[in-house]
């Protein structure tokens, strides 16, 4: 079984979703056993980690980046780019500009987890910190940074706190590393965009910017800035002792590697755990305990993805091109099984109007447009209205693709899924009125109410 | 037949873009408006009949919103 040896259990998750803990003991003891060199495999300080993956190779920048290319690694933070051909672009350009006298390129780590229903940035970060260092350490000596920025949330303690432990030891050991800077953002949805970030760093609001030009072109300070997921960070640790070969030697050629997904619902172990890319979706649901009452249909891709009915998402390998191909996405590796007797429409109104609410409020569309499609969204759900369906199509291509950043093209997808995926469900509320699944407890994870400005 | 020799699009920067609608009254050909008065902008090509006035479109937009774009080099 593929997965058997993939897996990770991880109680702290699970705990914030709820789940029970006594499951702990046992999926511990089944954890992984074939593996020693995967992303949560070590231990959390400094001498436990060089125990477990040895020190970080003293390559030259222009090997790490030939490696991390033939790795075939993408970004793990949702776009599923390429991160070898990003890194090309800034290393040129810190090439050009070192020989105009230009002063070098810039690094941000992204480690804001901006998406409610994942935790596996914060699980790496807080069971893994000196592997994401590494590949900070790493990833900047081949884009020649001169300015490496880590962004975390503001309000999260435990992972400043295990990031800046984490950067002591290293300087007590005098452990080569990048000269990171801790950048504290809101924990806002939009916030943590790529140039929501930039934007931050350069001492404005935390707020999406028109592009292009995009970071990689003109960035923090208007120089070339790589901006990375802390998974893909990692990953690049791992590639820079292993090589390419290694990376590719699981997953499948056109998504190598493995993942971290985050896997909640109904399911009996709900967490963090690493996979093989390509296992399938009924292997993943295995992989957190099985399910633990019949489920209609997984979210592939949390809010910014789509759902699958449940035997489509069986049969669907869990990997960023086929799950766009099913009509879905990987994301930044969210799943939610939802429970046969949950309310499809009455889950999505929910996450539609937190959605509108996360809108940074920059673009005419999007602050219009989303309101009024969760609106009609809970129209529906709640009393059947008849004229919602029509409604939400017709206004969504007024929405979709035009904001200054994916936020509202996420939304629409999510709902428009909804209507599609759970057309029978459509049927029945506007013939019926609501369903009684409508009154059950919320499945799909939402922050508490935030208030506040960027 | 329109003949469309130019890469040069439209562009919106939505942030910028505060609904004035003088785009959507002066290039009636390119330019819709959405339910709140926003403007839509055509993905087409700007038929070479139509560049002078995009031109003089984007000089009136009072927030400077609308961008000619060159598809091929990306600049605007």
């Amino acid at each position: 079984m593929k997965q058997a040896n993939s897996t990770r259990w991880d109680p702290e998750a699970a705990r914030q979703y709820g789940a029970g803990s006594g499951s702990g003991a046992d999926a511990a003891a089944s954890q992984a056993t074939g593996s020693d060199r995967r992303l949560l495999g070590g231990p959390a300080d400094l001498a436990g980690h060089l125990r477990w993956h040895g020190p970080l190779p003293d390559h030259d920048g222009a090997t790490i980046l030939d490696t991390v290319e033939r790795s075939g690694l993408t970004g793990r933070g949702g776009a599923a780019f390429p991160t070898g051909r990003k890194m090309r672009a800034v290393a040129d350009a810190s090439r050009a500009r070192r020989s105009a006298r230009q002063r070098g390129t810039v690094l941000v780590a992204n480690g804001c987890e901006g998406e409610p229903a994942s935790a596996k940035d914060r699980t790496l970060l807080t069971r893994a910190p000196h592997l994401v260092l590494d590949g900070i350490t790493a990833a900047a000596l081949a884009v020649g940074a001169e300015r490496v920025h880590l962004c975390l949330h503001e309000d999260d303690d435990a992972i400043i706190r295990a990031v800046q432990r984490a950067l002591d030891e290293r300087q007590s050991a005098r452990v080569p590393t990048a000269d990171v800077q801790i950048t504290r953002a809101p924990a806002r949805y939009v916030a943590s965009e790529e140039t929501s970030l930039i934007q931050l760093i350069d001492g404005g609001p935390a707020l999406p910017r028109f592009t292009p030009p995009r970071p990689f072109e003109r960035g923090v300070d208007g120089r070339p800035t790589l901006v990375d997921n802390v998974e893909t960070l990692a990953h690049i640790a791992l590639i820079a002792r292993h090589g390419h070969a290694w990376f590719r030697a699981t997953g499948t050629p056109n998504a190598p590697g493995t993942a971290l997904v985050t896997v909640t619902g109904a399911v009996s172990r709900p967490g963090v755990y690493e996979i093989a890319l390509g296992i399938t979706g009924a292997e993943l649901l295995a992989t957190a305990g099985g399910t633990t009452q019949p489920v209609q249909a997984v979210l592939a891709g949390g809010y910014f993805g789509a759902w699958l009915p449940e035997q489509r998402f069986h049969s669907a390998r869990i990997t960023a091109p086929d799950l766009l191909a099913a009509g879905a996405a990987m994301g930044a590796g969210i799943f939610v099984a939802l429970p046969g007797e949950s309310c499809a429409l009455a889950e999505t109104a929910r996450v539609a109007r937190y959605l509108a609410e996360q809108s940074a409020g920059q673009c005419g569309p999007c602050i219009n447009g989303l309101p009024a499609l969760a609106q009609a969204l809970e129209a529906l759900a709640a009393r059947g209205d008849r004229r919602a369906p029509e409604y939400i199509k017709n206004l969504t291509p007024y929405v979709a693709g035009r904001g200054a950043c994916r936020h509202p093209d996420g939304a629409t997808r999510l709902i428009a899924s909804a209507l599609a995926v759970f057309a029978a469900d459509v049927r029945t509320h506007l013939h019926r009125g609501p369903c009684a699944g409508a009154r059950r407890a919320p499945i799909l994870p939402l922050p508490a109410a935030t208030v506040g400005a960027y | 037949m329109t003949a469309v020799t130019s890469t040069t699009r439209l562009r919106v920067n939505p942030i910028a873009c505060k609904a004035h609608g003088v785009c959507i009254e002066m290039l009636p050909e390119l330019i819709g408006r959405d339910p709140w008065g926003y403007p839509v902008v055509s993905e087409q090509p700007v038929p070479d009949r139509l560049l002078a006035l995009a031109k003089r479109t984007v000089e009136a937009c009072p927030t400077l919103a609308l961008l000619l774009t060159d598809s091929t080099t990306g600049r605007r």
